[in-house]
């Protein structure tokens, strides 16, 4: 294993960070935490697949067009900025998701008067 | 002119003005008219659409950004059946709504995220590509999110709450997925992809990974067994014409068009797809039915239901697959894979049909007598002969009664099984005979729903119930007479018009031949096949076949 694998093993440990808040924790608040870590460790993998380090050692170029960089420079060095394109709409999304989930939590707690999934009628498990 | 664009515009434009109109105090009934109109302009639209053959129907590229890297939404065969199919059910259930949402407030609310539904919808079955299709579903997904919890009483935020923590984690499926994908070819267009896992020499290890991730992703969206845990609650506890379009078109559009899309399109349509989609459907099929055998609540029973009969389309189509992976060049297999492709996505019509008629139909109930317990509903049919009728008819239609569209359906179905079974592997006998035990079963807790309902007499809580308005009928008969009327598809004549098209898509391109069918406008597809170094595909040929092929995306991006 190199160097290179360590921030896919960080999202992998996100990843399940995230599923594991979410399944075994009965705070809604919690879960809802979960949720948003398991969306943070789902970009930094489309971040992580753009990434193209040069194989010299060098730092990546951010995909920007600045008057210095060749267009070849460019296309050897620069980062891939499709995925980034993506994570923007994705953390969008995220963002709406999160919104109406906190919604849905405080509604809930209007009506029960917790947090606590345990004590509600058919959210168990 | 295009019309494909208009089909997420319509709605897109109606999800939003909504609110506004609302603020104009645009209330009650008159906050509907806007929805029906735009959602009969939709229909009208997508039947132009399946009238005109594929070939008059180019994709649409937003911005004029052309192939491979523009947004591209596609109406190919599949696309326009699914779009009719939609458009349909969503129509009727705003005309149900029009009497329905008179006893919830803020109707203006209900139908922006109505509409936004929609759009999603029709986004998702005409999205030409990965990430849009992700985007779409995520515009459906968040909308029906918020429609599940528009009682907002306990229950319902409850069932919300369960969907969305489920759906975000489908989602973070997909888009892992989506990454895999990316990574492995370096293009989102499907027919790009398409073309460049053939040029790999099919599916390699990572494209079997995305693969995983898409199987578990779209097979909780479609509710299939083992990811089927939040659609029980989530369905029975949205407005019943929500409930008709979540379980009668949203599990279809955003759950199965996307798993035989990807497999028949975008992955090649190889045994191992086929397979998995073969024993989800089986055990959704199955377990499905079981469970809805105990249910004594009427959205609950109708909502297992869904799973169960989503199954039989699920394993249909995978049958189909299998057959034409391995029995390809084969004339009289290739017939067989046809069969099972529409035997699939017949039922895949009929069961939008007739779910919608039942969960439509539960809502009139519900409103009449307030409860949806079976054991407080005896004698309803003759309180509310028009509910009844539309009722006994959907029950007819589902349990599969001979004149009715789903007789001929889990008939096909379980033909095309037993041919399989005869003529390649005797090991389709077993999903045969589960397919024909399902039936039996359905019949029997149908049989219960319509002894217990529509027989017998008149329990307290029916008693004061009054037949439903006129718009609630109207939407029920409507697809009673639909539920009949399908059974025509069996006809060639119309079966040649429908669904041909579509099975073309899934058959063409499941044989594994990238075709014009796909996205691709004519000649990019061949162009972008050619494109591929002949370099790579030696490579391919070079390495062990499960080795993870060496990165095509760098071949791809050196390319200046």
């Amino acid at each position: 294993m190199t160097l290179e694998m360590l921030p896919f093993l960080l999202a992998f440990m996100l990843l399940v960070i995230g599923i594991y808040a979410i399944i075994a924790k009965r705070n809604v608040i919690k879960v809802i935490v979960g949720l948003l870590i398991l969306d943070y460790a789902v970009n930094l993998v489309l971040i992580l697949m753009g990434y193209r380090g040069s194989g010299d050692g060098a730092a990546a170029l951010a995909p920007i067009k600045t008057p210095g960089l060749s267009e070849q420079m460019m296309l050897e060095r620069a980062v891939d900025p499709l995925p980034q394109a993506l994570v923007l709409t994705s953390i969008v999304i995220g963002l709406s998701v999160a919104a109406l989930v906190v919604a849905l939590a405080i509604r809930l707690y209007d009506k029960y008067g917790t947090f606590d999934t345990g004590l509600m009628r058919n959210l168990r498990g | 002119m295009n019309l494909v664009p208009l089909l997420v515009a319509i709605p897109l434009a109606g999800g939003f003005l909504m609110p506004i109109l609302g603020r104009l105090s645009v209330r009650g009934r008159s906050a509907a008219v806007l929805p029906i109109l735009m959602a009969a302009a939709m229909l009208v639209l997508s039947v132009l659409l399946l009238a005109t053959p594929d070939a008059k129907t180019p994709p649409y590229w937003v911005g004029a950004w052309d192939f491979p890297v523009g947004i591209s939404l596609v109406a190919d065969g599949l696309s326009k059946l699914l779009l009719v199919v939609i458009n349909v059910i969503s129509l009727l259930a705003l005309v149900f709504s029009l009497d329905y949402m008179a006893r919830y407030t803020k109707p203006d609310l209900y139908y922006s995220l109505f509409m936004l539904m929609l759009a999603g919808m029709n986004g998702v079955v005409l999205a030409g590509d990965l990430f849009n299709l992700f985007v779409f579903l995520e515009v459906a997904a968040i909308a029906s999110y918020a429609l599940v919890a528009f009682g907002t009483e306990a229950d319902e935020l409850e069932a919300s709450m369960k969907y969305l923590v489920l759906g975000a984690i489908s989602s973070a499926f997909i888009l892992i997925g989506i990454a895999v994908m990316y990574n492995v070819t370096g293009h989102l267009n499907w027919a790009k992809i398409a073309a460049l896992v053939k040029a790999g020499g099919g599916p390699t290890l990572p494209v079997y990974l995305a693969a995983a991730f898409f199987l578990m992703g779209f097979g909780l969206k479609a509710a299939m067994v083992p990811f089927h845990a939040w659609l029980p609650d989530a369905h029975p506890s949205a407005p019943a014409p929500i409930s008709a379009m979540l379980s009668g078109v949203l599990i279809k559009a955003c759950g199965v068009y996307v798993l035989c899309r990807l497999v028949c399109s975008v992955f090649g349509g190889h045994e191992p797809f086929g397979m998995a989609l073969l024993v989800l459907g089986v055990l959704s099929m199955v377990l499905g039915a079981l469970m809805a055998i105990g249910q004594s609540d009427l959205k609950r029973l109708l909502a297992y239901s869904s799973i169960s009969q989503v199954g039989y389309v699920v394993l249909a189509l995978g049958t189909g697959v299998i057959v034409l992976a391995r029995w390809g060049g084969d004339p009289a297999m290739e017939s067989l894979a046809f069969l099972a492709f529409f035997a699939g996505l017949f039922h895949l019509v009929n069961h939008a049909v007739f779910k919608g008629l039942l969960f439509l139909c539960s809502g009139s109930i519900e409103q009449a007598t307030g409860t949806r317990r079976l054991s407080h509903l005896a004698g309803l049919g003759s309180k509310m002969p028009v509910t009844g009728w539309s009722l006994r008819a959907g029950a007819l239609a589902i349990s599969g009664i001979p004149p009715f569209g789903g007789f001929w359906s889990k008939l096909l179905i379980i033909l095309a099984l037993v041919r399989a079974g005869a003529d390649v592997h005797w090991g389709f006998y077993v999903p045969a005979a589960l397919a024909a035990a399902t039936a039996v079963i359905t019949l029997a807790y149908y049989a219960k729903v319509q002894r217990d309902v529509l027989g017998g007499d008149p329990s307290p809580a029916v008693m004061g119930a009054r037949p439903a308005p006129r718009a609630m009928q109207v939407a029920s008969v409507a697809l009673a007479v639909l539920c009949l009327a399908t059974a025509l598809i069996v006809v060639p004549a119309v079966r040649v018009r429908l669904v041909d098209p579509a099975i073309h898509v899934l058959a063409g391109t499941a044989s594994g031949s990238v075709s014009a069918v796909v996205q691709a406008p004519a000649g990019a597809a061949d162009s972008s096949v050619s494109e591929t170094p002949a370099v790579d595909q030696e490579n391919a040929a070079a390495r062990p076949a499960d080795e993870p092929a060496p990165s095509m995306a760098l071949v791809e991006r050196e390319v200046p």
